[in-house]
């Protein structure tokens, strides 16, 4: 067995659980009960997902210039995700259509109305 | 949220303008050009430069106030552990995901950072959003708190341990940045 298919089953097998985290990613979105936790399957499980198929990816094509492209798009999928994730969130707090019967804890709403208070930087 | 305001010498008052040009941003919006072109010719390092200059200019950001020396080890520990909690977390929520007829049991808890940096908040926003099953869901600059929905936490005494994650992920940051003791991160205090 050569370094080439070594690297080339490796790849695969990168590819393979990106894309199964991804698959999950997408259940779990349409499984979940509210829109937070759905919020949690559409980050975390489908940026590894996406992280191992462009490892993936990298070792199977192996061409240096091609590898910068694929980490800035891992880099900016990392810095871009939790943001859309984060206003999601945000908005659906301030609109009260999160469902605070299934919270344990619930430190937000106990405040004032949700807003910062005035004169805030 | 708001830029200082300044007071000019004909008297009108309206925000201070950032400086616009900074070096690091100049760079580094350079670099993804060139990367995304995939061509390290002159000419399209000079057409890089322009548009980075260009969008520097029209979009300008605030510069971080900070005094910062990056520690090596400490940076790779940092991103190390982070890429470790970032598979933890996705497996967690992936079985959460999976398991039949399971209700997560989710928190929202507050948490107090103790740098009072805005890029230590950004960057400890990000990360706990990726790890450890947490998404920030309201981030209040003027105190340097975080409100994080905690999935499938279990019970109030975990929720509060999640705390402890948190500032343990911050104190990382920090060490990593170089910013040394919380109590010594020189701006912020104009607030």
């Amino acid at each position: 067995m050569t370094w080439t298919t070594a690297l080339d089953v490796v790849a695969a097998i990168c590819m393979l659980s990106g894309a199964l985290f991804a698959l999950i990613a997408a259940l779990g979105v349409l499984r979940l009960p509210d829109l937070l936790s759905r919020m949690h399957a559409a980050t975390k499980p489908q940026v590894l997902g996406l992280l191992l198929v462009l490892t993936g990816l990298g070792l199977h094509v192996r061409e240096p210039e091609l590898i910068g492209i694929l980490v800035l798009i891992g880099f900016f999928q990392m810095i871009t995700s939790p943001v859309a994730t984060h206003m999601v969130g945000r908005a659906a707090f301030r609109a009260r259509l999160v469902d605070t019967e299934g919270l344990v804890v619930d430190e937000l709403s106990q405040l004032d109305n949700g807003e910062e208070p005035r004169g805030a930087p | 949220m708001s830029p200082q305001l300044r007071t000019t010498r004909r008297g009108d008052v309206r925000p201070a303008r950032y400086q616009a040009l900074q070096p690091a941003a100049v760079v580094w919006l350079t670099l993804v050009w060139v990367v995304l072109w995939r061509d390290l010719s002159l000419g399209n390092l000079v057409l890089g430069l322009v548009v980075a200059v260009v969008v520097c200019v029209v979009f300008p950001l605030p510069p971080v106030r900070m005094r910062m020396r990056i520690r090596p080890a400490a940076l790779a520990w940092t991103v190390v552990r982070f890429l470790a909690d970032v598979v933890v977390s996705s497996v967690h929520v992936a079985y959460a995901v999976l398991r039949p007829r399971h209700r997560p049991r989710n928190a929202v808890i507050e948490v107090d950072l103790t740098s009072s940096s805005d890029l230590v908040l950004t960057i400890v926003a990000q990360m706990t959003s990726l790890i450890p099953g947490s998404i920030v869901v309201e981030a209040r600059r003027s105190t340097h708190t975080l409100f994080l929905h905690v999935f499938d936490v279990g019970d109030a005494e975990s929720a509060d341990r999640f705390r402890g994650t948190v500032l343990a992920q911050e104190a990382r940051v920090l060490r990593a940045l170089g910013a040394g003791s919380p109590a010594d991160a020189p701006e912020g205090a104009t607030g």
